[in-house]
């Protein structure tokens, strides 16, 4: 029987490599994703979790002894957030190009200088263009289940790519939920352990990864891996799908929504943001106002058909994002969102940063930015700042 | 042939004809006998660096052993990632072996190494040293000698002494640390062997001379890794278990025998040769005299 638990983000991640049978986890401490790495720590040394722990001396090191490991022939996991996310940039990459099914739990938050332990979405942001898949979690759960979804989609055929679950740093790392934990028979039936396939180091075969490939043939190696990211978006939603039948939850395949099909307006957001526009939907609507709430759950593959048709009716849509590309115009989910329906659709796009560095942003906020919104009735300019306490 | 046959290596080949590495280069010397003395059970982890091209462009290779190859700073953890995965799945007879330069070695790759080497991880590592960065076109790094031409430095030569990495290696109490030479060959064989035998941690620091590098004769790589050793700029030592020992002791030539076959020492004063061979003396004396006080590291 499954068994609830309260717990925090960052032990409905550990647990949830812990259920996927992870068989190499190289990982490094930072805040606030440092207590995932001690769960499963003592999971391994304790004997829950037939798994080597690679201690290793930096987060370059971690994606690094990941990439060696998924070569190898195992299921590999890590866990990072912001500054040493950036530090494992060239590995984040290097993965993806390796096609290895490498799976992270992200914990977003801010970057330096001046030193933010809060979060913000712009260390994953900084990611986007990895060929890593990327899911945003809402609640602890989600967190758990995606961590086991992620493997399933990450190890297909179709796919072998890496995949990351990022979770906002404090408000799921290390706040109590409960969470359900299934079955680990249940989860092997899903998820089973795992069978070396695709690109492995084998003595039997002398194969040779990652060579020098001219300008003859790097174009086609990048297309494929495009045409792999791209066919995940069908195969999140039959897996989401399977997970639902076999444990009963599905938290919304590429985008979840609320209360849309009536809706006027809609709260377009990711991660924490998507629970506080549910709520700000249901304020609005008691003030008259038909409100609804997407929440975007996977960035990575960009959702296109399924955002398009369920946006494009409404008068307005109201993006409310923790990123600001600077220098750009606007946050990254507002930004491709506008090229996503350039030409589609003629709805107004607002696009509203705030929440950076962790600034509470609630229900109440975001009823307030819709209501400022209608108000204004076009976007005052490319993006607008919110809570903002100067200028 | 006969000379290698007596030497007891194999005659089947790792390193296929048609690679791409210059004529008279010491990396290809070095990879073709690492790979018969450590066999085809072998995995190869490579760094950016002149090994990333020889290997031969998509979709040709000349490596006839499976190759991971991976960013410059990360070899000794993903060697550690390889090895732990073997261990899960419980494969035992497979050599995991890091084959870096210099610049990815006692640079960039530092880290990676020495997180490796601290954590005991079951791999063997090597250097091939070409004494600077050869594939991006010869610039000046940890490991290039007191006085080199570089393309980074170009008019007064590298005013440093290079990084000791076989006892930085040495100091994190690694089963396993040697250094050796294309130009002694049986000594390089048995070194190997000898690491072959050995788990966790081994490092071998390789001579590789660079004919384009270090502007000399193609024709003199053997002739200049052997004069190398006789000059004692390049000694050959062991660390086994904390204890040195000097495998070779030649009688010692003067210096200039070595250099002044290397284009890249042409502009080297006669002060600078002789504070040049001053420090290639010290370093010598002082491995002899950890070898014969016996002290263990």
């Amino acid at each position: 029987m499954a068994k609830w638990e309260m717990m925090t983000g960052n032990k409905a991640a550990a647990v949830g490599a812990k259920l996927a049978r992870v068989q190499v986890i190289p990982a490094y401490p930072i805040t606030p994703q440092t207590t995932i790495v001690e769960y499963l720590s003592k999971f391994v040394e304790q004997g829950e979790l037939k798994a080597e722990f690679i201690r290793v001396e930096s987060e370059h090191s971690a994606m690094a002894a990941c990439i060696g490991a998924a070569a190898g022939g195992v299921r590999a996991f890590t866990a990072t957030s912001s500054h040493g996310l950036l530090l494992m940039a060239e590995m984040v990459f290097w993965a993806a190009g390796a096609r290895l099914p490498i799976g992270m739990a992200v914990v977003n938050r801010a970057l330096a200088p001046p030193w933010n332990i809060h979060v913000e979405h712009t260390d994953s942001h900084s990611q986007r263009d990895s060929g890593f898949i990327q899911f945003y979690a809402k609640d602890n759960q989600e967190v758990l289940d995606t961590i086991i979804l992620m493997y399933k989609v990450a190890e297909d055929e179709r796919v072998l790519l890496p995949a990351m679950v990022c979770l906002d740093g404090f408000i799921l790392s290390h706040t109590y939920m409960p969470v359900e934990i299934p079955d680990q028979e249940d989860v092997d039936a899903f998820l089973p352990p795992y069978e070396p396939k695709g690109f492995l180091l084998d003595p039997d075969k002398p194969l040779t990864y990652g060579s020098l490939a001219l300008p003859d043939h790097y174009m086609e190696m990048r297309y494929d891996i495009q045409r792999s990211i791209e066919a995940a978006r069908d195969l999140i939603l039959k897996y989401s799908k399977e997970y639902k039948e076999i444990f009963g939850r599905d938290h919304g395949g590429l985008l979840e929504t609320y209360k849309v099909e009536d809706a006027d307006y809609l709260l377009i957001s990711m991660g924490t943001l998507g629970e506080e526009a549910k709520v700000a939907a249901d304020t609005l609507r008691k003030d008259g106002i038909k409100a609804g709430a997407v929440r975007v759950r996977v960035f990575r593959p960009f959702p296109t058909k399924t955002f398009v048709n369920t946006v494009s009716d409404k008068n307005a849509l109201i993006v409310v994002e923790r990123h600001l590309s600077l220098g750009g115009i606007g946050g990254a989910l507002g930004t491709e969102l506008k090229a996503l329906l350039y030409g589609k659709t003629d709805v107004p796009i607002f696009d509203y940063v705030t929440g950076l560095g962790g600034r509470d942003t609630t229900y109440l906020d975001l009823a307030k930015i819709v209501k400022h919104s209608i108000k204004t009735g076009k976007p005052e300019d490319n993006y607008m700042w919110y809570n903002l306490k100067i200028g | 042939m006969s000379v290698v046959r007596n030497l007891g290596l194999t005659k089947e080949k790792f390193l296929l004809p048609g690679h791409s590495a210059c004529h008279g280069c010491g990396l290809a010397i070095n990879l073709k006998i690492v790979l018969k003395v450590l066999g085809k059970r072998t995995l190869l982890v490579i760094p950016a660096c002149c090994s990333s091209v020889i290997q031969g462009p998509y979709p040709k290779v000349a490596f006839n052993v499976p190759t991971m190859n991976i960013a410059f700073a990360s070899t000794g953890a993903a060697l550690s990632g390889v090895s732990r995965a073997l261990k899960m799945r419980g494969i035992e007879d497979v050599f995991v072996v890091g084959w870096a330069g210099d610049g990815g070695t006692v640079d960039i790759g530092i880290q990676a190494l020495s997180g490796a080497a601290e954590r005991g991880e079951n791999i063997l590592y090597i250097c091939y040293d070409n004494q600077a960065y050869m594939n991006t076109g010869i610039q000046r790094s940890g490991s290039t000698p007191y006085g080199a031409w570089t393309t980074t430095t170009p008019i007064v030569g590298k005013k440093q002494f290079p990084k000791d990495l076989p006892l930085i290696m040495a100091a994190h109490r690694i089963p396993y640390v040697a250094t050796a030479s294309l130009g002694y060959l049986a000594d390089m064989i048995r070194k190997l062997r000898k690491a072959k035998e050995i788990r966790g941690p081994r490092y071998i620091h390789l001579f590789s001379p660079c004919p384009v590098g270090w502007r000399h004769d193609s024709a003199h790589t053997v002739r200049i890794a052997k004069l190398a050793v006789e000059t004692w700029a390049w000694p050959l030592y062991e660390v086994e278990n904390g204890k040195v020992k000097v495998t070779v002791k030649p009688k010692r030539k003067p210096l200039k025998e070595y250099i002044s076959l290397q284009g890249r020492f042409k502009r080297l004063t006669d002060d600078e040769i002789k504070r040049m061979e001053e420090e290639v003396i010290r370093r010598y004396e002082i491995l002899l005299k950890m070898e014969e006080s016996g002290i263990e590291f």
